[in-house]
């Protein structure tokens, strides 16, 4: 096993791991987001209530949302590992330096991008899954099940405007964010193809840069303005 | 001194084979006692130094670049030559012999010659094989073209960039060498002198660059791969590096120097644009294939051109003057190197040059464009064009470019046997830095091929027969007296050089004699100019060693101190050349003295008097230097005159 | 034309360095960057102070000894051209422009401009090479290799090793460095008996040498002066695994 040690502590093996994990939370953000569209139904969240209540009982989801933890603290910890090591491969810095002349912004901060999402995902579980897991969340009744209410706690965080505004802030880092990880990520894994390089940039910027992260951020906003009765 | 060839005896076609039967062989076992001691890692010295590391030898090899990889054996453009015949034309060795023997104005050695054109095959397949990416047809098979007027297609190529290639493969195979222990490598270092003991060549004396600290390096056999002197110009297409200081020092202890005044100018050069030009790019040769070589008709265009008044475009057809085509009608623009070089000095001359200097003569391909669209044209010239857009701002596809001749390739160099062996048992000379398998003038494609020949398959053969004679106990250590000597001498200079505090930079001593060699040793020679070279060289010599300016010290990085002692060395080298461009009294190849031209102004050779090499022989300092002659016998080849008519 | 320099002056690897400013008038455009330091050098001699170092060789571009970070970028604006391919008309009268060497841990300063680039030499020493040796070589066409192959391998050998990938990165990785290397010998046949061995050491060697991680800015492949692309990267991240996960190295 010591090759498995040995490759994946080398500079390539690192950005594997940073690679693979990034694209399974990629992913998962399609499920995400798929399952949360149920906040737009207008049945004043039964059948949000229903997903979560899913999503908390299967037991495959259950085994996937550990992986999912565990890619999430990887991935983290990886890039603070990578970050320091490439700091250090340069210790003395350009008294001036014009990087913008031969790169994208997004691809020279994936660090900070990344860290405002990780205190996101801190702030967001805080709200939604500590409360789901361990919080008093009301109850309510469908067709004589009970369902714990996580949509109460929805619309009670979305009432706020300044909650509200983080969240598409933060959607926009994540855009950004994938706009490079998600090409990136192919690229470490030595996919690249005349072909197919193409598509993934097409994917990576239109659909995981613009889409999924508008889409995200459309949810606080619809419920904010649906709690205010605005809509 | 009797200087033998050792050219074997027999048929010119078996003379290589039946020397490789006859020269001694090493034990495989024994190998490992002999150090070899490589200066330069060229494509000669990087080539020997692998090879010489996969025998068994152990090898030190030296070069002054930070990296092996950057000698300039980098920059050769266009391609290697090889008779391999793939394209069915007519090629064989034997051409390929005649065409180098001929091109060279009758001036090298036969058998040295023929064995060059032997191997050449052997070089295409060994670099193939290291994964050079050499240029191919659709179907896989290796393609060529046809180079420097040659009537065959022979030449290899990778784009525009063949030297780099070849030098990376031989640096690759170098590396391999270095990774197993075989190879110790020395970057950043500069050898300084050569230790000669009891008769033989014991070692090196170097520096380096970095610390400044001296070292003495002791070996069986020294091994000077260090290119060509064409920097005594000051301005050449040589690498800023590039210097003969290794082989200059070589000769001071009793290396004989044959034919120093051999240089070849190259005719498509860009031309210099102001006195802080530091050095020349050249051009593919290629470029004459389309392009039409034209001046103004009168001077009084020509001076409006220099003032930036009229530009090229604004001169009607009967204003121009396409001299190579009037001169040489059946060749036309496709002259050779020196007789294009010297047309274009010649309309200079007569104030007829254009761009701000005067110097410099046009290369039009506004009717190329037209008769084959621009698209061809980019095509084949794309990278070249847009590399003379780089540098000069200008567009040559609206703009005719602005050419100069370039000194390009030293002919000469040390004089070695056929063992590739210098007067100096135990010290060889490969590549550019022997005088050389190129006569008087070098064909393109040719300078690659013989750096390759000489590293991969010859000094592998010939450097053993001297090492199984002399046997592994014959080398002294680095304290032995000689070594100490040389040391001292070493140091010595380097203090002097920096004792002096003169008033003047380095370069600017360098420009002088520079300018003193372009005037008067350069691409046409008079007797008259070359006793007034002797002159001012003498006076230059003694105001370097009065006035030149090297600050900091000895001990650290001081670029300038490396400068100021190659230069010292290229002044003593530039006045060797005068004497020797002085007492060939005939015109041949890159030597065109004026005094000797045919009615037609065709060079005249004088094959009674002069069919030899002239090998000077160093008597010490400021003497005159003592001339050997080694006469060259002719049994294969008849001598002809060239004509271009 | 008038320039003003920030240069970089550092007495050697043990000592500190600064920008210091130099006035140059009289500055031709048609003067090479280089050739302006020349002048820089000439003015510093005459008037006894030290002069630049810089490293400089062939002036035209391929052998990849300069190596200046110029005004914030690796050979200055000019895409597609070294230190010394780049000319002042590129610039305008009255322009500061920064000079400072490369900057990388692998890199160390030797003095003011000149930096130690001995790293790319170990790297391809650990296996950017075929292990043929002299003279066992076989006819040179029966190895075919298809037009396009021999064209892609041939625009990552054109890499000239000046390091301008490292000094534009912001990890100052090797990686289209070394990958120029190992997708030439990969693409190849001849490469084909030891590719997989020499990702392994090649990579390892690059690690050991300090280098950073590759982020795929894209930063190396634009200032590259011979613009090798990305497209190698990939090429030896998958020989890299490839390797890893079938070698008989357990």
């Amino acid at each position: 096993m010591a090759w498995v040690i040995q490759t994946l502590s080398s500079s390539l093996g690192r950005k594997v791991i940073m690679s693979l994990t990034g694209l399974f939370l990629s992913s998962f953000l399609i499920v995400h987001m798929a399952g949360n569209l149920q906040l737009f139904k207008g049945d004043n969240g039964r059948a949000f209530n229903e997903y979560t209540y899913f999503m908390t009982h299967n037991p495959l989801i259950i085994t996937i949302s550990y992986l999912l933890y565990t890619s999430i603290l990887v991935h983290a910890l990886m890039a603070w590992v990578l970050t320091r090591h490439n700091q250090a491969s340069r210790p003395v810095k350009y008294a001036y330096s014009k990087p913008e002349a031969n790169s994208a912004w997004s691809s020279r901060n994936m660090g900070i991008l990344g860290t405002i999402l990780l205190l996101f995902i801190i702030i967001h579980m805080r709200t939604f899954w500590f409360e789901m897991h361990f919080g008093a969340v009301p109850m309510a009744e469908y067709d004589g099940k009970q369902y714990k209410d996580l949509y109460v706690v929805v619309k009670e965080a979305f009432s706020q405007w300044w909650y509200v505004l983080l969240y598409v802030i933060c959607m926009i880092a994540m855009g950004y964010h994938l706009s490079h990880g998600f090409q990136s990520g192919f690229q470490t894994l030595g996919i690249r193809h005349k072909k197919y390089t193409p598509l993934i940039e097409f994917i990576g910027t239109y659909f995981f840069a613009i889409i999924v992260p508008a889409i995200f951020a459309a949810m606080p906003i619809y419920v904010f303005l649906q709690v205010h009765h605005i809509i | 001194m009797k200087l033998e060839s050792k050219i074997p005896e027999g048929p010119l076609a078996e003379k290589w084979a039946r020397q490789k039967f006859s020269l001694k062989l090493v034990n495989p076992a024994n190998k490992r006692k002999y150090d070899i001691i490589v200066v330069g890692t060229g494509l000669a010295g990087a080539s020997a130094a692998a090879s010489l590391a996969e025998l068994g030898y152990n090898v030190k090899a030296f070069c002054f670049q930070d990296s092996p990889r950057r000698a300039h054996s980098i920059a050769a453009q266009g391609g290697i030559n090889a008779a391999k015949n793939y394209q069915n034309d007519g090629d064989s060795v034997f051409r390929l012999f005649y065409d180098t023997i001929k091109g060279g104005d009758y001036r090298a050695r036969e058998g040295n010659v023929y064995r060059l054109a032997e191997v050449s095959v052997n070089i295409i397949d060994q670099c193939v094989a290291q994964g050079v990416p050499f240029a191919r047809e659709y179907g896989g098979l290796l393609a060529n073209r046809s180079f420097g007027g040659s009537q065959v297609s022979r030449t290899f190529y990778a784009r525009g960039q063949t030297g780099q290639q070849l030098l990376l493969g031989a640096y690759s195979a170098l590396s391999r060498q270095v990774s197993t222990g075989k190879v110790k490598l020395y970057p950043r270092t500069e050898m300084l002198d050569l230790v000669v003991e009891g008769g033989k060549a014991r070692g090196i004396i170097t520096r380096n660059l970095v610390t400044g600290k001296i070292e003495s390096h002791s070996g069986h056999a020294v091994l000077l791969c260090t290119g060509g002197y064409g920097n005594v110009f000051y301005l050449s297409t040589n690498a800023m590096g590039s210097n003969a200081t290794a082989a200059w020092r070589a000769h001071k202890k009793g290396a004989v120097f044959g034919n120093p005044c051999f240089t070849q100018i190259h005719p498509t050069c860009i031309p210099v644009s102001g006195h802080y030009q530091s050095k020349l790019t050249l051009m593919s040769e290629s470029l004459r294939n389309d392009g039409r070589v034209w001046a103004p008709k009168s001077k009084e265009d020509a001076q409006k051109i220099q003032k930036g008044q009229l530009r090229a475009n604004d001169l009607s057809e009967d204003a121009r003057d396409y001299f190579l085509e009037r001169r040489y009608p059946s060749f036309g623009n496709l002259v050779p190197r020196d007789v294009a070089s010297r047309n274009a000095k010649y309309v200079c001359d007569e104030g007829r040059g254009v761009s701000k200097t005067g110097l410099a003569v046009y290369l039009d391909f506004a009717d190329a464009i037209k008769r084959d669209g621009k698209k061809t044209i980019e095509a084949k010239y794309g990278n070249l064009f847009e590399m003379y857009e780089k540098i000069t701002g200008e567009n040559p596809y609206e703009t005719p470019m602005m050419i100069y001749p370039a000194v390009h390739y030293t002919m000469g160099g040390l004089w070695v046997d056929y063992n590739l062996m210098t007067s100096i048992p135990g010290l060889y000379a490969l590549g550019e830095a022997n005088f050389s398998d190129h006569g008087a003038n070098r064909l393109g494609a040719s300078a690659l091929m013989q750096g390759l020949a000489d590293g991969y398959f010859v000094i592998p053969y010939t450097v053993g027969d001297y090492l199984a004679n002399i046997g592994p106990a014959d080398k002294i250590p680095v304290d032995a007296p000689a070594f100490k000597e040389a040391e001292k001498k070493v140091h010595e200079q380097i203090d002097r050089l920096l004792a002096i505090k003169g008033e003047r930079p380095v370069d600017d001593l360098h420009k002088e004699l520079g300018h003193i060699m372009w005037e008067y040793c350069g691409m046409a020679r008079t007797a008259e100019g070359l006793q007034i070279a002797r002159e001012k060289i003498k006076a230059l010599k003694k105001e370097f060693w009065s006035n030149v300016k090297v600050l900091g010290d000895s001990q650290e990085m001081n670029q300038a101190l490396e400068q100021a002692s190659r230069v010292a060395d290229f002044i003593e080298l530039g006045a060797l050349m005068v004497e020797d461009a002085l007492n060939r009294n005939e015109s041949c190849g890159g030597h065109f003295r004026e005094e000797y031209q045919t009615p037609d102004g065709e060079a005249l050779r004088d094959d009674a008097n002069y069919a030899y090499v002239a090998a000077w022989e160093y008597q010490g300092d400021d003497q005159p230097e003592l001339l050997n002659k080694e006469m060259l016998e002719f049994e294969n080849v008849k001598l002809t005159q060239r004509s271009y008519k | 034309m008038k320039i003003n320099l920030k240069v970089w002056r550092q007495k050697n690897s043990n000592t500190e360095g600064k920008l210091v400013e130099y006035h140059l008038d009289n500055v031709s455009e048609d003067m090479s960057f280089l050739e302006m330091f020349d002048v820089l050098n000439d003015s510093l001699t005459r008037k006894g102070e030290d002069p630049v170092t810089f490293d400089h060789d062939c002036r035209e571009g391929i052998c990849g000894t300069c190596s200046m970070y110029i005004n914030g970028r690796p050979h200055g604006p000019q895409t597609g051209a070294t230190t010394c391919q780049l000319h002042m008309r590129s610039f305008n009268d009255g322009d500061t422009i920064v000079v400072e060497p490369w900057r990388a841990r692998a890199f160390p300063v030797i003095k003011d401009l000149m930096v130690d680039r001995s790293a790319f030499d170990r790297i391809i020493q650990s296996g950017g090479y075929v292990s043929v040796n002299t003279g066992s070589a076989r006819d040179a066409n029966e190895i075919l290799i298809p037009r396009t192959i021999a064209d892609e391998a041939m625009d990552a050998a054109a890499c000239i090793g000046c390091g301008a990938c490292v000094a534009a990165c912001k990890n100052a990785s090797a990686m289209l460095f070394v990958s120029a290397k190992v997708s030439q010998l990969a693409i190849l046949p001849q490469g084909q008996a030891e590719h997989k061995e020499r990702a392994e050491r090649m990579v390892a060697q690059m690690d050991a040498e300090g280098f950073g991680a590759c982020s795929f800015t894209g930063a190396c492949s634009v200032e590259c002066p011979k613009s090798i692309s990305l497209d190698h990267i990939a090429r030896m991240n998958r020989e890299y695994l490839g390797a890893k996960l079938t070698s008989d190295n357990a």
